[in-house]
């Protein structure tokens, strides 16, 4: 906790607990726009039900003006505007910390706590007094607790006003009723309270270079860019936004003006497994062609995902991950899939799969996805999360070079198959295991027969062993030769890059070799959204002069950079949301490094990782600086 | 080696089609299928129907799901890409590569055991997204691979070669396709070679999903006495609704009709389909009457053949999804990507 003079200034963090369906996302939404807009670094996330209207939703915001955004579950503020949680609401706030709550109703005596101070509005009397119709009420009374926050936190009323006027551009009236809104939650709140609270904001200038975009949002661009035709799919939350971000920017950038006729195709399929032969099928043809979905679309797609394997067909698939098994809890976040999709499939399989930790890495990584699945002829997953996928982060301006041209892998021209003596889809010409593809259509000579039943290296049917040995060997040497080319795993080692000001990295792409000796005793690894906490974890125990280096997997298989960073330890943590231990096993299964050295941390209960989940993880096994660990948490 | 290549022997005087081509060149592997399956049958009449359709083999696309019936497609045109996917799951497979470039001719080979029961989804989602292929049911009324378990089509009261007794009713599949809206519907016979190559040619020349069910005896589990997709059955019990002749662009009309009886159906390519009415009272252009009637021809115990639907093709896959006409496997690089200056642009509304 902070304790100097300015405790709380732009380092918070606060949650809103509404009833879905009543239109708070949106205000929510004008919040965590309002306090980007003053350049101050946050990020929100949405904690939802299945369900379209009627229960609990909460929309947490931290500010940090270090520019650590990994969730925060320490609210100093809670603005409780549904009865029906305001018991778990009020337990959330820590100690000393405030909740506005609408006191149109007075709160339960059992509700009520002494360590921390409640602000009560009459926010539903208020709307009614001042709108007409039940609906505008409800929708108003969320603009009224923003109105509200104004004054509390210190929120500039001209940004608000400002993105309400972008808003409401074309609907004067709501625009009025918005700005009415607004002025009565702040004079509310000025007129009753100490405005502003200890814990508000200041302007600052720390998201110029940003945008604030989901990791969807960012895919779905990713997949434009790299070019992509085909698209299936059938919803499933958290991925649905990915083939509408798809659809919009398709339907903006692809169009043809002339005819109005469009340069791609989605097609809704009527379930997952038919949205992955569509994929295959255009992959086939040669189209990039991708699907989004989730863990229960991948079970489904098992069968096909192993057809592509072996058929060697590109194919890109994301997996938004959600909490398993089965239906699990479709609105919460997990790393459940990442055994699934690294060996998806019966059989002998192993696929290509990218670990993005951002919304600007699922924008690199859909279009990295692409490039391999077609150079090395193989299904590739781009595996992110509810968290990364649908909360909006703050990441720095993507940025693209026009001189990227896709990599198409071993094609075969039609003057290219006239002029070969032959053709054979599955021979290793090059000896580097990727073999040259023909697209039906194109030339006689490149006719083949595409199965998934056994073939030989010329394409033929086999059910002889030596052939069929010659060319799943080959396959398994070709998916392990892409270790080198997904993207190197991020490694900070000794105290780099940890200054005190703000996470010490921000994953450049980059494939250059990793170090291959260390100082640290200590190792961490971990994968994806857990980043962001990790690395705030890692950073203040760097600060309190334990050293620990960090290495983040981005990609599988993995190459010898990881492997060098679990030897060069003596002890690895690895840091990953799954009760299974599905990193640990992977790194066990897929390097030489005994499994004794390894030892999970795991966070499975569908939140976003924070800080205090690896340290008190830490604590377990290590001695963790007490001051860093909530009360009572010390081994 | 379970892979057998077929020695090519041109033999003088034989007939080649437009392209200079004989049937030869549209044959494919050997095939190892049971002597007398019915499956080759339908191989030999499609390689027909594509010889005398003057189609070039490259410019085909052949898929199958898994079964005996899904081998077939390595049994005609060599020249062409074959897809043998996974079972029951062709149809999707065929909607990507479509969706991808629109340009090839496209056939899937599917059994009853493959449309019918696993697949039985992902064959009617194919007829409602009308997918722009002909598509081939071979219906034996057995799964053959697998070695001769009842498939969905198989009749109320049919026998199996054990001698057990079929008691759950069948999934007829044109009914299917009629129900759902496919736009051309036709049921033949293997062993009908006449009847089953002009309706496989106008079914490649139909501008949509057409679909055949073709009955395809299986000699080694399913051609006994008591069963209802055997030769003899088959024989004694087709009823030839509608006679099809399919007139190319080039040819001229082969066939004499009396006045009357002959409705002529234009193809998008300029070829025409002749219907000629066996039943005076049936109308292939009219679904709600072609379901009643083939049901009551069912009802006879007797199986309904020939052309027996067939309407304008109507929107299909790429019509409703508005996309361009060109392949999209054509479209250049240049033509896809915004660049980076849009890259910008957008960004300015990421807040
Ligand atoms: C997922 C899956 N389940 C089961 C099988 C086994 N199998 C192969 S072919 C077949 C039935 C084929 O029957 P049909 O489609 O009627 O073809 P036929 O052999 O009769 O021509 C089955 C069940 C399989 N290949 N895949
Ligand atoms: S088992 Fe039946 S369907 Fe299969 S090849 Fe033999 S005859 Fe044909
Ligand atoms: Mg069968």
């Amino acid at each position: 906790m902070v304790t100097s003079g300015d405790f709380g200034v732009n380092d918070f963090a606060f949650k809103v607990a509404t009833v879905n369906g009543t239109g708070s996302a949106s205000a929510n939404g004008l919040l965590l726009q309002a306090l980007f807009r003053m350049g101050i670094p946050v990020s929100g996330k949405n904690v939802f039900p299945s369900n379209i209207q009627g229960l609990p939703t909460w929309y947490e915001i931290r500010v940090n003006k270090d520019s650590y955004t990994a969730r925060s579950p320490d609210f100093h503020l809670v603005v409780a505007m549904n009865p029906q949680s305001y018991g778990r609401d009020i337990e959330e706030v820590v100690s000393g910390g405030w909740i506005l709550y609408d006191d149109t109703k007075p709160l339960e005596e059992e509700l009520v706590r002494d360590d921390v101070t409640f602000l009560g509005l009459p926010l539903a009397e208020m709307c009614v007094r001042e709108f007409e119709g039940s609906r505008t009420r409800i929708l108003m009374k969320n603009i009224t607790y923003v109105g509200a926050l104004v004054a509390l936190l210190d929120i500039d009323v001209e940004v608000v006003k400002g993105m309400l006027q972008e808003k409401f551009s074309h609907k004067q009236h709501l625009m009025e009723a918005n700005f009415r809104a607004i002025e009565m939650g702040a004079s509310a709140a000025r007129e009753r309270f100490d405005c502003p609270l200890p814990i508000r904001l200041e302007r600052m200038d720390a998201t110029s270079d940003c945008v604030m975009v989901t990791g969807n949002a960012a895919a779905a661009l990713g997949c434009v860019y790299a070019g992509a035709t085909v698209g299936a799919w059938y919803p499933i939350t958290p991925s649905t936004s990915l083939m509408d971000g798809f659809t919009e920017y398709c339907e903006r950038f692809r169009v043809d003006p002339e005819t109005g006729k469009k340069k791609f195709c989605i097609i809704q399929a009527e379930d997952e497994l038919a949205a992955a032969g569509m994929v295959i099928g255009a992959g086939w043809m040669g189209a990039r062609a991708f699907t989004p979905t989730s863990g229960p679309g991948i079970s489904l797609m098992s069968e096909f995902i192993g057809l592509a394997y072996y058929a060697e067909i590109p194919s890109v698939f994301f997996d938004v991950q959600r909490t398993g098994p089965s239906t699990g809890m479709p609105t919460r976040t997990q790393q459940g899939d990442l055994m699934l999709t690294a060996y998806a499939s019966h059989g002998d399989t192993k696929h290509i799969v990218l670990f993005p930790a951002d919304p600007k890495e699922c924008f690199e990584f859909a279009v990295a996805a692409f490039d391999l699945a077609e150079r090395f002829q193989t299904p590739t997953f781009v595996v992110s999360d509810l968290d990364i996928g649908m909360n909006d982060w703050m990441i720095p301006r993507l940025e693209w070079d026009d001189e990227y041209r896709p990599d198409r892998g071993k094609v075969l021209s039609a003057a290219e198959l006239e002029e070969a003596e032959s053709f054979y889809r599955y021979l290793d010409v090059d000896g580097d295991h990727v073999p040259y593809r023909s697209l039906p259509g194109v030339h006689p000579k490149g006719a083949y027969f595409t199965r998934g039943s056994g073939h030989d290296k010329y394409g033929r049917y086999t059910e002889g062993s030596d052939e069929y040995i010659e060319v799943v060997d080959r396959i398994l040497k070709k998916v392990e030769s892409a270790a080198d080319s997904v993207p190197e795993p991020e490694v900070l080692a000794g105290s780099h890059g940890s200054n005190g000001a703000g996470p010490s990295s921000r994953g450049e792409l980059s494939n250059g070799a990793g170090p291959t000796s260390y100082d640290a005793r200590y190792g961490l690894v971990s994968i994806g959204g857990c980043h962001w906490a990790v690395l705030e974890a890692r950073d203040e125990l760097t600060r309190r002069g334990l050293d620990v280096d960090y290495l983040r997997v981005r990609g599988f298989p993995f190459n010898q950079t990881v492997e060098d960073f679990l030897v060069g330890h003596e002890r690895i943590f690895v840091i990953e949301q799954n009760r299974d231990e599905q990193l640990r096993k992977l790194l066990t299964i897929e390097t030489g490094c005994p499994k004794e050295k390894l030892t999970s941390i795991t966070y499975y209960g569908g939140q976003p990782l924070s800080k205090g989940h690896v340290l008190e993880g830490l604590a377990q096994h290590i001695d963790v600086p007490p001051e860093l660990l909530p009360a009572g948490a010390a081994p | 080696m379970s892979y057998i290549t077929k020695p090519v022997a041109r033999h003088k005087g034989d007939r080649t089609n437009g392209l200079g081509l004989t049937t030869r060149d549209y044959e494919g592997s050997m095939s190892t299928l049971c002597a007398g399956c019915g499956h080759d049958s339908v191989t030999a009449a499609l390689i027909q129907a594509f010889w005398e359709l003057d189609v070039e083999p490259h410019r085909v696309a052949k898929l199958s799901g898994i079964g005996c019936s899904s081998k077939t497609p390595t049994y005609f045109i060599k020249e062409a890409h074959g897809f043998n996917s996974v079972h029951g799951r062709m149809p999707s497979i065929a909607a990507g590569a479509n969706a991808a470039n629109r340009d090839l001719l496209y056939v899937g080979i599917s059994g009853d055991g493959d449309s019918l029961s696993i697949g039985l989804g992902q064959f009617c989602h194919a007829i409602r997204r009308n997918v722009n292929m002909l598509y081939v049911l071979e219906n034996n009324g057995v799964y053959g691979l697998t070695k001769g378990q009842f498939s969905a089509s198989a009749d109320i009261g049919s026998k199996s070669k054990k001698g057990e007794v079929n008691r759950q009713g069948p999934i007829d599949p044109v009914s299917v396709a009629l129900t759902l809206g496919a736009t051309f519907v036709a049921r033949s016979f293997s062993g009908d070679k006449q009847q089953l190559v002009p309706i496989l040619e106008a079914g490649l020349e139909h501008d949509g999903f057409a679909f055949v069910d073709v009955i395809s005896p299986c000699v080694t589990f399913n051609d006994h006495v008591g069963s209802t997709k055997s030769y003899a059955y088959t024989r004694t019990h087709m009823h030839e609704v509608v006679q099809t002749d399919f007139v190319p662009i080039r040819s001229e009309i082969r066939t004499e009709y009396a006045e009357g009886t002959v409705r002529e159906v234009k193809m998008h390519d300029g070829s025409s389909v002749r219907l000629r009415k066996v039943d005076d009272d049936y109308d292939p252009t009219d679904r709600h009457a072609a379901i009643e009637y083939l049901g009551s021809v069912a009802d006879q115990g007797e199986i309904a053949t020939g052309l027996l639907y067939l309407a304008e093709a109507g929107e299909d896959l790429h019509r409703f999804s508005a996309t361009v006409d060109q392949p999209l496997v054509s479209l250049g690089y240049e033509e896809l990507c915004p660049g980076s200056e849009v890259l910008r642009e957008v960004q300015k509304e990421w807040w």
